[in-house]
């Protein structure tokens, strides 16, 4: 399973560039994300997951300035891509679902028209007929009936709006789906829901997924493997079943220890001293010194790199493990 | 787990890193997109006068502006001769004796476009900030109060917008013979209210919309705290901004009236100089200083105040300070084989 690589992301760094000063938001983070896997970037707000997702799309814009790294799909640079390349990568081979799609839906035209919109832009020679199927082809995938096709946004209630934007980001069987807080403006039923329903057509369709929540624990039940961001810095990969049982980096540890568990003993809730830190003044060293329980001299001194550690099968970036 | 051990770890090996195109240090890129920190002095300012002594749009406007006014402020010391009286012969060339040369009635040029600065200026700002000031109070209370109040008003904002100034001028002007500037400026001021009192109300409506108002009657703040405090910088660069274009057409708009000889011919101002060098014919006769002073003049002042609005609609707009950077962030990318188009 999950052996050949869909998006290979090396050294990814995004800058936000003020008038006076600069602020690294994404500070060289690698990963890799392989086909039908679905792979989880976690952290605290702030910490540059949604950036990450930005980068990948090429959609950052001004004051965003991606200043170095590549992002390979399928062995291509994507930030290289050429406006004709970009627009076939864009939805054909990638697309995406933010936090709040839902609004991304023209409210004054009909579902069914803004999802052949993107079939008839990507795929013309399916004229308007096979458009219109394949539209009912992905509403009947997610869970509408098709008799409300023709039916406005507003007549639908924000799950199934969220629904329709997974079906128009499904439309053209793409590759690789990133989706930023997909689930995030819904309540916890429907959101079980819909995810529930894209492990399923995961299984089914086999594409890869680019996961990006705060919601650790939704996380590690939805994902394959998971990579832990702190202050723009990966801190922590590995499996989703061995990140909470098993966690190498203390911040990963400690983001474990800040949510109660549903099942087991009661347990005292830690949560995690201070805050994270400016991205303008960052301390010496290692990041997460300043707030870690275990750091010590050289943590101030000498920041951790990231490296592959056979015990946990997954990569950790701090200096206790050596 | 299987998986994991089957295809082996899959990690970023330091090889692979390194081949991954690395980024430049924050101070390399700061050095190569020219990021520096302001200058002390500049500092001690609120970040919006900083925003706006930076961009060089702006200061030139305001340089432009500055020295008009202050020219027109200190006229009587500075003309050489009494801009209202014969000065010299008719129509002598520009030289060292008349600095533009005279007009047909030979009067110092250089002297009346002094003179006619003064009062030109003062009537452009009078009927530009009070036709928004008016506009201003009208527009928000629409706007915020709704109902009654909105109809009301909306009313009055529908008869000042359908009034047109120069018709009624010329009414007004049958009325009292010979126009004086302040007339004219208040005419103006009178009639020009109309446009920012829509736009402002179409503001106010959308920003009255917006949760933090909703949050502030929560708290119960006072109705007149929620516009002045909540409502009103949301849109103060859209203020200010109306406030220049209605400086503009002020200006514009009293020359024109007088230079159709609406105006009282005896006063001195550009828009009387226009007149006269209409009158004698001025460019048919070859005698260019008399028309070209008043006419740049005119262009120029506007211009600067356009210059002005381009710098303060800086201030509230994030978007347009990135754009600044726009073209180094380009040239960064295309030295790296990259374009900086999102689609």
């Amino acid at each position: 399973m999950f052996s050949e690589t869909l998006m290979e992301v090396r050294n990814l760094t995004v800058d936000y560039v003020g008038e006076t000063s600069i602020a690294r938001a994404v500070n060289g983070i690698s990963f890799d994300i392989r086909k039908g896997e679905a792979f989880g970037l976690a952290g605290e707000s702030g910490c540059g997951k949604s950036t990450v997702a930005f980068a990948l799309a090429r959609l950052t814009r001004l004051p965003g300035l991606v200043s170095g790294g590549t992002v390979r799909f399928e062995g291509h640079d994507v930030l290289q891509f050429s406006k004709a390349r970009l627009k076939a990568y864009r939805w054909r081979e990638t697309s995406f679902v933010f936090q709040s799609a839902m609004n991304a839906l023209n409210p004054v035209i009909t579902v069914a028209e803004q999802i052949m919109d993107v079939i008839e832009t990507h795929q013309p020679q399916l004229g308007k007929r096979g458009a219109r199927a394949r539209a009912v082809e992905m509403f009947e995938l997610v869970g509408i009936p098709s008799q409300r096709l023709d039916d406005f946004p507003h007549q639908f209630s924000g799950g199934m709006r969220q629904r329709i934007c997974i079906a128009i980001a499904l439309a053209l069987n793409p590759k690789l789906i990133i989706m930023d807080e997909p689930t995030t403006a819904l309540d916890v039923v429907v959101q079980r829901d819909i995810i529930e329903q894209i492990v399923e057509l995961k299984s089914r369709l086999g594409f890869s997924v680019l996961f990006i929540t705060h919601d650790l624990g939704l996380m590690i039940e939805f994902c394959d493997r998971i990579g832990v961001m702190y202050s723009g810095e990966l801190v922590e990969v590995a499996a989703a079943s061995s990140i909470l049982t098993a966690p190498q980096h203390p911040y990963t540890r400690a983001l474990g220890n800040s949510f109660p568990p549903l099942t087991g003993p009661r347990r005292r809730l830690e949560g995690i001293a201070g805050s994270p830190p400016d991205l303008r003044a960052l301390p010496q060293g290692c990041r997460f010194s300043p707030r870690c329980s275990r750091a010590m001299d050289v943590c101030t001194q000498v920041a951790p790199p990231l490296k592959y550690y056979p015990q946990s099968q997954g990569q950790a970036a701090c200096h206790l493990l050596q | 787990m299987s998986e994991l051990t089957e295809s082996g770890p899959f990690i970023a090996t330091q090889q692979s890193v390194t081949n991954g195109n690395p980024a430049p240090t924050l101070d390399a890129l700061m050095g190569e997109l020219k990021i520096k920190r302001r200058p002390g002095f500049l500092r001690r300012f609120p970040s919006g006068v900083q925003t706006f002594l930076t961009n060089g749009k702006g200061v030139a406007g305001l340089i432009i502006l500055t020295v008009f006014v202050v020219m027109a402020a200190l006229a009587p010391l500075l003309s050489p001769y009494d801009p209202y009286r014969r000065a010299g012969k008719p129509h002598v060339q520009p030289g060292v004796e008349h600095f533009l040369g005279t007009s047909r009635q030979g009067k110092d040029i250089f002297s009346q476009l002094l003179e006619g600065g003064r009062t030109s200026l003062t009537v452009g700002f009078i009927a530009g900030i009070s036709a928004t000031l008016i506009g201003l109070a009208v527009g928000i209370s629409a706007g915020y109060f709704g109902g009654k109040v909105d109809e009301v008003l909306t009313f009055f904002v529908n008869v000042a917008l359908v009034l047109p100034a120069l018709p009624l001028i010329i009414v007004l002007a049958s009325f009292v013979e010979e126009a004086s500037p302040t007339i004219i400026g208040l005419v103006l001021a009178f009639t020009g209210w109309g446009w920012s009192a829509r736009t402002i109300r179409t503001q106010t409506l959308s920003i009255k919309s917006r949760e933090f108002v909703l949050a502030a009657e929560l708290m119960g703040e006072k109705k007149w705290r929620i516009i002045v405090r909540e409502i009103l910088p949301n849109m103060s660069s859209f203020v200010v901004g109306g406030a220049v274009l209605a400086t503009i057409y002020g200006i514009l708009a009293e020359a024109a009236l007088e230079f159709i000889g609406l105006g009282s011919p005896s006063s001195v101002t550009w828009g009387t100089m226009l007149y006269w060098a209409q009158r004698s014919q001025s460019l048919q006769t070859g005698a260019w200083w008399e028309v070209w002073p008043p006419a740049v003049a005119i262009m120029v002042t506007g211009a600067a105040l356009v210059l002005i609005n381009f710098g303060v609609d800086e201030i509230t707009s994030p978007q347009l300070r990135a754009a600044r950077l726009g073209g180094r962030i380009k040239k960064f990318l295309k030295r790296r084989g990259r374009s900086v188009d999102v689609f």
